[in-house]
């Protein structure tokens, strides 16, 4: 996780005044003429560097998102169901005035933002136990403890939570002594498999922010007579506000795009990536899966020009 | 942080009740695995260690598992290249258009996994009129994984400064030899731990994997998905899950040892 903000490396490039490389001693002959020749030269070095992954990301990632775009505003041949070239705002119009569409997507974006919201309030007292009041073996332990459920598969999460919530489960086997139940296949049940899918994303950059905190300035805030909660909320909080969001854009785009998770313990709940998942396979409707994509990608824009500012996005 | 005696409770109360509620799960696939319910019934009904020869018989899952660590391995190697040129890039240099690169990068991580999903399946057949096979895969993966690469090398590249570097310079190194014998053992750890990440992501993805793998290439996450309905190989598949959780120990511990010597390298 970075240290530095970003503003205060200057433009340091390698050593603008760099002497002729002769008396290295490594590099055959070849490799210190390109050096020398590049050495002067900073709009070449720089573009050696970020030719091979702007021309990756561009041609494989922007074209495709593009060419998505542009589909949306075609057509499927109803005898053939093959995609034709036939301008028409018909896909787009359809998602942004049919009431599915619209109460899918508050939906959706109901369950993205409680998933969000659980998430936080887990993992702040979490991740601020493991920053400042765990000793350092108890949190390179902790760190392995949150980080180690990453790495079973997402799938196998989802299927854990399949089990859970079945109606012959561990919940309902624990809930019925006390007369309660087991929520089943549905919103609750989604909630809750997506905000357990996402918490170490969310613990992890709200505890590399914490770690950031020194601690000479908690004790400066209680020497100046703050009292712990007075510390945390103007101390702390203002300090690892854009790592709590960096946090919350992977719960949240996560959340916004899944499908799979809602097949599995959802029941009939339908979610944007629902919809687009069946009109690309069942109903083979390229177009109109590339107009209701159109939601989650604006919603994600809208959300990720907002954090931007806070500078969120450089501690993902 | 001076804090009373009670908040330090609470919170190492709430730190051990969210861990046990996040291995709770795991646990249950643990004894689902060696239950002999088939329907994943609770409490168990009995033990039996018939689903563990199964799986380990299982043909389809161990073919699975080579493809993902495949899949995994190639899609990383990629991302570390593009990531780490795009980290030097954005940490040495100032220019125009440094905000939109950053963004390029997040963006395939931060759209939601269908979008890129579609998006790359109707780019590879409709755009480049290929079929979908395991390239196109490794295309995908490399394409979401740069972002992981960059942000560990980025972040050392940031903290380190470029004394180093301009020392190594002034010395008389060229710009080859001083990123061999300088900014790279310097990187170096930051490297692994993104590409370990890089891993890690590939290896369980799923949502875009359904979009862009050919027919015949199934990845560990494809044949979880298709088996995990079938009645009689849902144990197996648990059964799976436990080897994968216990697996995924190996790597985290090498991070683990990595940050630690970071930490000792620092404190000299």
């Amino acid at each position: 996780m970075r240290i530095v903000p970003a503003s205060a490396p200057g433009p340091a490039p390698l050593g603008p005044g760099a002497p002729i490389p002769a008396s290295s001693r490594e590099g055959s002959m070849t490799t210190q003429r390109l050096s020398a020749y590049l050495a002067p030269r900073r709009r070449l070095r720089l573009a050696g560097l970020l030719t091979a992954p702007v021309l990756w990301l561009g041609l494989v990632y922007i074209v495709a998102l593009a060419a998505l775009l542009v589909t949306a505003f075609w057509t499927v041949n109803e005898l053939t169901g093959q995609v034709q070239i036939e301008w028409t705002t018909e896909n787009v119009v359809e998602v942004f005035t049919e009431a599915l569409y619209r109460t899918v997507t508050l939906r959706t974006l109901g369950i993205a933002l409680l998933v969000t919201l659980i998430d936080i309030a887990v993992a702040v007292p979490v991740a601020f136990f493991m920053a400042k009041v765990a000793g350092t073996r108890l949190r390179h332990l902790l760190v392995v403890a949150v980080l180690a459920p990453l790495w079973a598969s997402y799938l196998v999460k989802v299927y854990a939570w399949r089990a859970l919530l079945s109606s012959d489960g561990l919940i309902e086997w624990a809930a019925s002594p006390f007369g309660g139940s087991t929520p089943g296949y549905g919103i609750v049940g989604v909630v809750l498999t997506l905000s357990y899918l996402w918490l170490p994303y969310v613990i992890m950059p709200i505890y590399a922010g914490f770690d950031r905190v020194p601690d000479r300035l908690l004790e400066a805030s209680a020497d100046l007579g703050a009292k712990g909660w007075r510390t945390l909320v103007s101390v702390v909080l203002p300090m690892i506000w854009p790592a709590i969001i960096a946090g919350s854009i992977f719960a949240f785009s996560l959340s916004l795009g899944d499908y799979i998770t809602t097949k599995i313990v959802g029941g009939a709940t339908q979610m944007i990536g629902t919809l687009v998942y069946t009109n690309v396979g069942a109903a083979n409707n390229l177009p109109l899966a590339a107009a209701i994509s159109l939601i989650p990608i604006g919603i994600i824009l809208i959300y990720l020009a907002a954090v931007r500012r806070t500078g969120a996005l450089r501690s993902l | 942080m001076q804090l009373g005696r009670t908040a330090r409770i609470v919170l190492g109360t709430i730190t051990v009740v969210v861990l046990g509620l996040v291995y709770l799960p795991l646990g249950v696939v643990f004894l689902n695995s060696i239950s002999t319910s088939e329907s994943l019934s609770w409490p168990p009904p009995g033990f039996t260690l018939e689903w563990w020869g199964r799986a380990l018989e299982s043909t389809g899952a161990l073919e699975a598992l080579g493809t993902s660590v495949v899949v995994a391995l190639i899609a990383s190697a990629i991302a570390l290249v593009l990531g780490t040129l795009a980290a030097i890039a954005l940490s040495r240099y100032r220019f125009f258009g440094k905000e939109t690169v950053n963004l390029l990068i997040v963006l395939p991580i931060a759209l939601p996994g269908i979008v890129t999903g579609i998006a790359l399946n109707n780019a590879f057949r409709t755009l480049m009129g290929v079929d979908l096979a395991m390239w196109t895969l490794v295309v995908a993966h490399a394409t979401f994984c740069i972002v992981t690469v960059y942000n560990n090398a980025f972040a050392r590249l940031n903290a380190s400064g470029t004394r180093l570097e301009e020392a190594s310079m002034d010395l008389g190194a060229g710009l080859f030899t001083t990123f061999r014998l300088v900014t790279f053992p310097y990187l170096k750890s930051s490297l692994m731990a993104g590409g370990l990440l890089a891993f890690a992501l590939s290896f369980d993805e799923i949502i875009v994997t359904t979009f862009t793998a050919g027919t015949g290439v199934a990845t560990l996450p494809l044949w979880i998905l298709q088996n995990m309905f079938r009645p009689s190989q849902a144990p197996v598949v648990a059964v799976i899950a436990v080897i994968l959780a216990v697996l995924s120990v190996i790597p985290l511990a090498i991070a683990q040892r990595l940050t630690a010597k970071d930490a000792a390298a620092v404190a000299r």
